[in-house]
């Protein structure tokens, strides 16, 4: 509506603080220092292709590397299909369809997203293994005996595959409710004019529409699922990711790790352009922008129970089931998590989590600022490239980052003993700064996002609207940008905290000796078969991950169109 | 009195391009200056670098007599003491309508500070408002929570960059009375800057018409109208005709006109540039030229007639009549052409 001096001859956007900037040089070249530390990890794993380890290699090949390959592939692809099946049909329900219960369950369907896969398969190991409630029931009420009766093993791919449909379905729950959304009553409404009964015009009509959105979210769900670790090492699954750890901490071997992570990587970036080009396709799905809340199909009786049924299990099997469990399996280890050594690793968890959530929303600052304050091209694209961080797996992170730090580390070490005959240790891989480096490699991008959207709330007139009303440049960040952006800025940082928190491959790899955070002690504990022990340090972890889906529940409440405008 | 706002020589090009080009323009105090022209001429440009938003590549900036940027000293915008509303209006979305207001009035007692603001609404009638967040108000609303906003702090000069661009039809049309009485009331030497001729001749004292990075022609929206320096200046206030003819004995002449050709040499190509309300129409047989009535279309309080007439050669001649009143010829019918002495002007043809 007021493009037309923008494009015509206008100056480019950020001008009024550019202008006090007198070193644009000096900005790309910070960008791109930045843009390429960033990017270490993927560069030292491409790096690592053309490292020869062929022996290594024939041994996998003949091997264990089917095994992983065909357990990632499956993974996926089951994975794929369950959370596109789960999210889809329960975006539709709640979005289309009117029955009791509907506005809650539009935001319980999103609470799954709280629990990391690994917590919530360490949860079920617990209620269906041999010793657990429900076979114990099934013995009791029919006098069977060990090995008298079938029952489907959890810790198995199957089960992995149930694991983390169960929890990653809401990445595609999100994505297709808010196509359905978006769609135009406008075009539901023409289609039934042209003779679609409303069967028909939710399969011609909004399903098509809304397919981008709904490649876009299974994409998202895959890369999850290629980026587990917990789940699969628990279930004794063979993965890329368990190769990548086998070979890396198991037999020592670096670049052969470094090259499974390759392949790895490959499979996420083909994922990764897949979502890319659903995003892109997404542009054309809505050419109107006449909105009315959409006609919704009102269900009576047995079609309302099982819309209410098919909308309530996800819930109760993806959050309410497992989380009742810890949170029961908490109070019965009451002496185990109330003593300081918890505390400790609480502390642990929360300055990592803080360390990294506060570091990267400062670089996700930067490289925003730098993005509005420069004109060319070259700084966006550097920008664009460091958000890449947020496909690579977490071991993936992990490898790339740990054979750069080690080598920097001997090679200091070796010139301190050779000059100062002192040894330095481990500088950099000993202590935190590894590990909170792969944090910002992998979760910087999502503060990014964050920052972006709250710094696209401030037009460029603004600026130079406080400008002319008498504020110098820094007064106009503190009473214009600040104000505005607080919000955004401060879900950035916390949707990286939670993430951090959650982390647990890289961590593994990284963390310096005998630091433990909540996620490493719940997966040793759950190694050595002590679920119940491992509940509160789990449940710790879920109770936090609640928080960002309060707050995408409340963005999501708010930014309905037609629902008020900013 | 100095002049509120001297621009002298100015020249500006971004990446090589030049978007204004040796540019003068003096707003007198008191006065409003527009600078009219179509999109992408560089007035918006001229606009920035006299706010200070733009860093002065060549030339000089004079705010009331004192030089704020010559190309080595340069003032921030902030030390301008201008005022300056957007086309997007770039009100603060964090701040109620009155914290808005009262933004540029920082740095006084808080008590004044409230009272101007309420001064403020209550001229631009939205004092009961001073609490509301500006996405709950109407563009219109908008406009003039911006206007009071650029207009609190009491600048020497006031800059206004599309002020009603966003806004329909008839809503502008309000505004624009609206504006122009505030205007006047605070006696804020203004330059405003458009692209929309009627809203140009309505608020100006005077009216700058630019053209690619240069002022073609400035002067009173009267003496712009009746004396256009150029074809394209006479165009850009209204529909006209278009005639080409040759300068034959000192004269020019079209079927429908014979003008002198001033001081245009013998032979010379020329463009004939009628408005269609000069255009005047009579009953078949009165003085003037024939020609047939090839269409007619009411546009309420006027009538937009269409005009054939046989030239020399089989050529046809078309020339468009704007009427006022409801006695309009029907269509078919044979009418009298003649041109109001004086609202035919002639041109030099430089396109050939």
């Amino acid at each position: 509506m007021f493009s037309d001096t923008a494009t015509w001859g206008g100056p480019p956007p950020g001008h009024a603080l550019r202008r006090y900037w007198r070193r644009p040089r000096a900005l790309t070249f910070a960008v791109a220092s930045t843009v390429l530390l960033l990017s270490l990890p993927l560069l030292v794993i491409a790096a690592y292709v053309f490292v020869p380890a062929y022996d290594v290699w024939r041994h996998l090949a003949g091997t264990v590397l089917p095994d992983y390959i065909r357990g990632s592939l499956l993974l996926a692809v089951s994975v794929g299909i369950g959370t596109m099946v789960v999210g889809t049909g329960t975006a539709w329900l709640v979005t289309l369809c009117r029955f009791p219960g509907r506005a809650i369950l539009s935001f319980a369907l999103l609470l799954p997203l709280a629990f990391p896969a690994y917590v919530i398969a360490y949860g079920y190991t617990g209620i269906l293994d041999y010793a657990g409630p429900v076979q114990s029931l099934l013995r009791s009420v029919t006098g069977w005996g060990l090995g008298e009766y079938w029952f489907p093993r959890v810790r198995s791919l199957p089960g992995a595959a149930v694991m983390m449909t169960l929890v990653l379905y809401p990445y595609v729950y999100l994505l297709a409710r808010a196509a359905f959304i978006e769609q135009s009553a406008c075009v539901i409404e023409v289609s039934r004019t042209l003779g679609c009964s409303p069967w028909q015009a939710f399969f011609r009509i909004a399903l098509p529409l809304a397919r981008p959105a709904i490649a876009g979210g299974t994409a998202l769900a895959v890369m999850e699922t290629l980026n587990d670790f917990g789940t699969v090492q628990h279930f004794g699954v063979t993965t890329l990711t368990t190769g990548i750890f086998r070979l890396w901490l198991g037999m020592g071997e670096a670049a052969a790790a470094a090259q499974l992570a390759a392949l790895l990587l490959v499979a996420v970036f083909v994922v990764l352009m897949f979502e890319r080009w659903s995003r892109g396709a997404r542009r054309f799905s809505h050419s109107t922008s006449r909105y009315r809340s959409l006609p919704r199909f009102q269900l009576r009786g047995t079609r309302a129970a099982l819309a209410l049924l098919a909308c309530f299990l996800p819930v109760l099997f993806g959050f309410l089931l497992p989380a009742a469990t810890l949170a029961r399996w908490t109070i019965v280890t009451s002496e185990y998590w109330m003593r300081p050594e918890f505390l400790r690793l609480a502390a642990n968890s929360f300055i990592l989590s803080a360390v990294a959530a506060g570091l990267a929303v400062l670089i996700g600052l930067f490289l925003c600022y730098a993005q509005r304050l420069d004109r060319g091209v070259g700084v966006s694209f550097m920008v664009r490239f460091a958000t890449l961080g947020y496909a690579i797996p977490g071991a993936v992170v992990a490898v790339g980052v740990m054979i750069p730090f080690a080598g920097l580390d001997n090679w200091v070490d070796g010139l301190a003993r050779a000059h100062l005959g002192v040894s330095t240790g481990l500088i950099l891989s000993g202590g935190i700064a590894a590990v909170t480096f792969a944090y910002l490699v992998r979760f910087m991008p999502m503060a990014l996002h964050g920052i972006e959207a709250g710094l696209g709330k401030i037009t460029p007139n603004m600026d130079d609207a406080a400008r002319l009303l008498g504020r110098r440049p820094v007064a106009t960040m503190r009473e214009v940008h600040l104000p505005i952006m607080r919000g955004s800025v401060l879900t950035a940082a916390l949707l990286v905290f939670v993430e951090v928190m959650k982390e647990l491959p890289a961590t593994l790899i990284l963390r310096p000796f005998n630091f433990d955070t909540l996620a490493v002690r719940a997966y040793e504990l759950a190694t050595d078969e002590q679920l119940v022990q491992a509940s509160s340090a789990a449940l710790a972890i879920v109770l936090v991950g609640v928080l960002p889906v309060i707050v995408l529940a409340r963005a999501i409440s708010r930014s309905r169109p037609g629902a008020g405008a900013v | 009195m100095a002049d509120a706002l001297r621009l002298e020589g100015i020249t500006h090009s971004y990446d090589g391009r030049v978007v204004v080009d040796r540019l003068d323009l003096v707003v007198p105090a008191g006065e409003t200056v527009c600078l009219v022209g179509p999109s992408g001429c560089g007035k918006t440009t001229t606009l920035r670098l006299a706010a200070g938003l733009e860093p002065l590549q060549q030339g000089r900036v004079v705010i009331a007599g004192q030089v704020v940027a010559d190309g080595r000293m340069d003032r921030a915008p902030e030390r301008r003491g201008v005022g300056m509303m957007f086309q997007d209006y770039a009100l603060f979305p964090h701040l109620t309508v009155a914290e808005n207001v009262a933004f540029g009035l920082a740095g006084r007692p808080a008590e004044e500070r409230a009272s101007r603001a309420r001064e403020m609404l209550e001229q631009v009638a939205l004092a009961d408002y001073a609490g509301a967040y500006p996405h709950t108000l109407s563009g219109g609303q908008q406009q003039r929570i911006a206007l009071a906003r650029a207009l609190a702090p009491a600048p020497r000069l006031l800059l206004l960059d599309e002020p009603f661009s966003g806004l329909d039809t008839r809503l502008r049309e309000d505004l624009r009375a609206d504006t122009l009485s505030l205007l006047r009331r605070n006696g804020t030497a203004t330059l405003m800057v458009t692209h929309d001729s009627e809203e140009a001749m309505f608020l100006a004292d005077r009216l700058a018409v630019m053209r690619a990075g240069r002022i073609e022609q400035q002067g009173t929206p009267r003496e712009i109208y009746d004396q256009p320096a150029s074809p394209f200046v006479a165009a850009f206030f209204s529909r006209v005709n278009r005639l080409d003819g040759l300068v034959v004995g000192g004269r020019v002449s079209t079927p429908v006109l014979d003008l002198p050709a001033g001081d245009l040499e013998e032979g010379r190509r020329v463009e004939v540039v009628v408005r269609p309300e000069a255009v005047r129409l009579a009953p078949a047989g009165s003085p003037g030229t024939d020609a047939t009535v090839t269409d007619v279309r009411t546009l309420g309080r006027a009538s937009l007639v269409r005009l054939c007439m046989p030239g020399s050669g089989g050529r046809e001649w078309h020339l468009e009549a704007r009427l006022m009143g409801r006695d309009v010829p029907e269509i078919g019918s044979h009418v009298a052409v003649s041109v109001a002495a004086g609202q035919a002007f002639v041109f030099p043809d430089k396109s050939r």
